[in-house]
């Protein structure tokens, strides 16, 4: 079955017919051209795909795109400001502080940092939150927890971990 | 992928009526399990009838004949629950089993009702080249003499020794909760203990309901005992990895008399394991950590193990009196 459907990605709305079995990747990556969000189990269980939808951190592979009709979604490469040619602060962290080797896993990587340094803000526990009722403190531990929805196959952990604490700082 | 529709109707009721007349369809929530399921081709439904949209995306305070209610819609989803300051405060097994649960992302995607009808992660469950009898039934378990690391120590059957792999339904099984059910005739209310069930010779049937029956919300009424919760899981890796044991608890002391105690076991049966046997040896007697030992042990002695899940005798048993210990010290 076909559907027709709205998608804003990165600010540019369109207007599109999917088949109702495509996910929101594969309408991002094979249909619309965007390719920042990456493909990498396909099964919600590396986080490579991640995106902000409507707002909050999203796996885009475990979403069909009928689903999502009308949704707003910001990859990574959406999140600088085009007009100032600015990197966002989480991605500008990843560079200072050598959050990446391949690369592949880094647009998930950043938009789930950007998502999650906002649930913090919001004040919402973790799993390693001692106090369900205070405001969380992003320390290492917080910020190991807050990001085990993201795998590096290259084991640059210590480099997004540092960039994930300075840009939580900032 | 075989052919799909997809309707999202705008009413509870247009969405029973689409599901319950066709027996081909589905209910689509989140979809971190459904589309993941629809890929891996563990299940081929023709029609997909979308609830998220639905308006059952509230969390409510409200009257209760024992005591205050949390009404949670079943939309609601799993980080914003665990994220509700009631929850956080009142019912803090249910925080921390949500929060134990899954990754930042698909919590922000999985709803209440949908964590509640997650499928096993059984691994034959989802590798269709295998025999499974909860996904084909009749073709037999792959997983008695296979991989049995996660398999059920208590109430499995000849024909399915998986587990039920939701945090969430642990902690409400710890807390009575109750599960509101629209079906096509109407609403029912169902304790959340009579949700899952055990498999016996019909384990493609994860819960009670009926085909087309949709759960609309989620009750948990409030007391001193909720307060006093917890909830462990004892897994392979820090995060993001299903249980292998999980424990509710929640623990009422009288100087060190047991007045009322709560203990759920997830990850070792086929639903969450209330340990009633456990809850009536300690209800009434001198808390200790050998008193806890003691009633576990009771609760335990009709596990059936295998070699790879012995393991998970002693480990549920201790963390049992891990989460009851701590819960024992906040309550002095």
């Amino acid at each position: 079955m076909q559907a027709e459907i709205t998608l804003t990605v990165d600010g540019t709305e369109h207007r599109t017919t999917v088949d109702t079995r495509t996910t929101v990747l594969d309408l991002l990556r094979e249909r619309l051209g965007v390719t920042s969000p990456k493909k990498g189990c396909d099964h919600g269980q590396c986080g490579s795909c991640t995106v902000l939808l409507d707002g909050r951190r999203h796996l885009t592979c475990l979403a069909l795109a009928v689903a999502h009709d009308g949704a707003e979604v910001v990859t990574a490469a959406g999140l600088a400001d085009a007009a100032d040619d600015e990197l966002h602060p989480v991605q500008q962290a990843f560079l200072d502080h050598d959050g990446l080797q391949c690369g592949y896993c880094t647009p998930g990587q950043v938009c789930s940092a950007v998502g999650m340094l906002d649930e913090a803000k919001q004040g919402h526990p973790s799993h390693v939150s001692d106090d369900l009722e205070a405001e969380p403190e992003l320390d290492d531990d917080e910020i190991r927890e807050r990001m085990s929805g993201n795998l590096c196959r290259c084991g640059a952990y210590a480099g997004i971990l540092a960039a994930v604490r300075e840009a939580a700082r900032s | 992928m075989r052919e799909l529709a997809y309707l999202r109707p705008d009413d509870v009721g247009d969405a029973v009526a689409a599901v319950s007349g066709n027996p081909r369809a589905q209910y689509l929530g989140g979809g971190t399990n459904l589309v993941d399921h629809l890929k891996l081709g563990v299940t081929s439904p023709e029609l997909l009838v979308d609830v998220r949209r639905l308006p059952l995306d509230e969390v409510e305070e409200v009257a209760g004949d024992d005591g205050p209610v949390l009404r949670v819609g079943a939309n609601v989803r799993n980080s914003d629950l665990a994220a509700h300051p009631v929850v956080r405060s009142v019912f803090p097994a249910v925080a921390r089993a949500l929060l134990s649960g899954a990754s930042g992302q698909i919590r922000n995607q999985a709803t209440t009702a949908g964590n509640l009808l997650q499928r096993t992660r059984c691994v034959y469950f989802q590798d269709v080249t295998t025999a499974c009898n909860k996904r084909d039934p009749g073709s037999g378990c792959s997983a008695i003499g296979g991989y049995a690391r996660y398999n059920a120590i208590l109430g499995a059957s000849e024909a399915c020794v998986t587990t039920h792999p939701s945090d969430l339904a642990v902690a409400l099984a710890a807390l009575d909760a109750t599960v509101v059910v629209q079906g096509p005739d109407g609403e029912r209310r169902v304790p959340v203990l009579e949700l899952h069930r055990l498999p016996g010779d019909r384990p493609e049937q994860d819960t009670t309901l009926a085909h087309g029956e949709l759960i609309t919300a989620v009750e948990l009424t409030a007391g001193r005992l909720t307060r006093r919760s917890t909830y462990y899981k004892a897994r392979d890796r820090a995060s993001y990895a299903f249980a292998l044991v999980s424990v509710a608890g929640a623990l009422q002391l009288d100087g060190d008399t047991v007045t009322d105690v709560r203990l759920a076991w997830g990850g070792v049966a086929h639903r969450p394991w209330r340990a009633t046997v456990a809850e009536e040896a300690l209800r009434g007697s001198a808390f200790s950590e050998e008193a806890v030992l003691a009633a576990c042990e009771r609760e335990l002695s009709a596990a059936v193990t295998s070699e790879e899940s012995a393991f998970k005798v002693p480990m549920v048993r201790n963390v049992s009196a891990l989460v009851l210990g701590r819960l024992a010290k906040e309550d002095r």
